[in-house]
């Protein structure tokens, strides 16, 4: 029960990117096809499920003090190893989030984490709170994605499906080229944000009007 | 190096790569510090301050022991220590000698370790391949751009204050469809090619 909670938490109530509106510039910067949304979500939980299943671990040893230079260390080498393997193994995502994925060290996500729940909780705990916020992020994140490239570039899943060239939906020329630019991201993310707490708002009223 | 190189990267810096609204380095601060203008300036001056400071020491640690002990991997973990220890110098040294911008930054000083913009710059300094001079002014360039951005995106929130706007967009939304026309307005300047 406590479990499907969390899950909840993460996916809905208190969605890192919609609801604690952590992450942003990942968020708003690579969300231009669904390849670049999902290889940062799945780097993202990765690295969170690492990082909190050892800050948990560590959580007696480390003084209070300098935990959060101690937290940013350990997130920072987790966040190394994957920027490695994906160079190594996929050098086409490495390449298109670019400087973002090293950037992943100072997505507040990751250290909200480590803070607010990996310090206090047991190791399993953790580990299925890093799950869960990870899949938080990575819905958020593609349902962005999927947006942007509907709207900017009218194909869907970019990167991905038909050999790197997406499904097109929309005509050649049609699609605004607005959408992909940063602008695109910001107002994206604005109607998304907003779409998620009317949402949120009527999910509330339902349970009220039950009871 | 010449003067167009040094032009062109002042030039980029704060207008057509702008950190914030080209780029999307430092959107948390970004978000969470622009309620007001005053405050937006100084965290603007801090984040420009730090991040010239720190294009210079990260350059430092990178060619005179990162590289020669070849350990160009590890940049990610050494250089966000050592912002991490600049943060720490100039909070301590602002609380000593200027404990009038001390107080007016609070807490959004330390908050500055965890801004991308501070290791997006370092990490793009090396990427780049600029040299110690070009680095740092790489540094105080985006610092500057960043300021701009905050000053101008914090006076649109302060008049945005009073406006009915819809229910669900109230908050954080409207914040940034607002940013998205002020990024819209930046990408004017993406026309201005120099050279």
């Amino acid at each position: 029960m406590k479990i499907r909670n969390m899950f909840k938490e993460g996916l809905l109530t208190k969605n890192p990117v919609l609801v604690q509106l952590l992450g942003m510039c990942s968020t708003l910067a690579i969300s231009t096809s669904l390849f670049n949304g999902l290889g940062m979500g799945i780097s993202v939980t990765v690295i969170l499920i690492c990082s909190n299943v050892m800050i948990s671990l560590l959580r007696r040893v480390i003084p209070s003090q300098v935990r959060i230079a101690s937290y940013v260390l350990i997130i920072a080498g987790f966040v190394t190893i994957v920027d490695l393997l994906l160079q190594a193994f996929l050098p086409a995502l490495s390449e298109s989030l670019g400087v973002f994925i090293p950037l992943i060290v100072v997505n507040c996500i990751v250290l909200g984490r480590a803070e607010a729940f990996a310090s206090k909780n047991g190791i399993g705990v953790s580990a299925l709170d890093g799950l869960f916020q990870g899949i938080g992020y990575t819905v958020a994140l593609v349902i962005v994605c999927i947006i942007r490239e509907f709207l900017g570039a009218g194909t869907f899943g970019g990167g991905i499906l038909n050999g790197g060239e997406g499904i097109r939906i929309l005509p050649e020329g049609t699609p605004a080229m607005l959408m992909i630019m940063p602008v695109g991201g910001f107002l994206t993310l604005g109607c998304v944000i907003a779409a998620s707490q009317w949402l949120m708002k009527r999910m509330k009223k339902k349970e009220a009007d039950k009871k | 190096m010449n003067w167009q190189s040094i032009f062109g990267i002042l030039l980029s810096a704060i207008l057509t790569e702008n950190f914030i609204l080209v780029k999307f380095y430092g959107i948390c601060p970004f978000m969470g510090v622009s309620k007001k203008t005053d405050t937006a300036l100084g965290m603007g001056m801090a984040v420009t301050f730090v991040m010239a400071i720190a294009s210079a020491a990260c350059w430092a640690v990178d060619q005179l022991i990162l590289v020669p002990l070849g350990l160009a991997y590890m940049q990610t973990v050494a250089f966000i220590l050592v912002i991490a220890a600049i943060v720490q110098v100039v909070e301590m040294f602002l609380k000593k000698k200027v404990p009038a911008l001390y107080q007016a930054l609070g807490v959004y000083l330390p908050l500055i370790t965890t801004n991308c913009a501070v290791l997006g710059v370092a990490l793009v300094n090396v990427q780049e391949g600029y040299n110690f001079f070009l680095s740092v002014l790489n540094g105080a360039a985006g610092g500057l751009g960043f300021t701009i951005s905050i000053v101008l995106f914090a006076s649109i929130r302060e008049r945005m204050e009073e406006t009915d706007v819809p229910k669900s967009f109230r908050g954080f939304p409207i914040a940034l469809i607002a940013a998205g026309l002020l990024a819209l307005a930046f990408m004017g300047f993406s026309g201005m090619k120099i050279f």
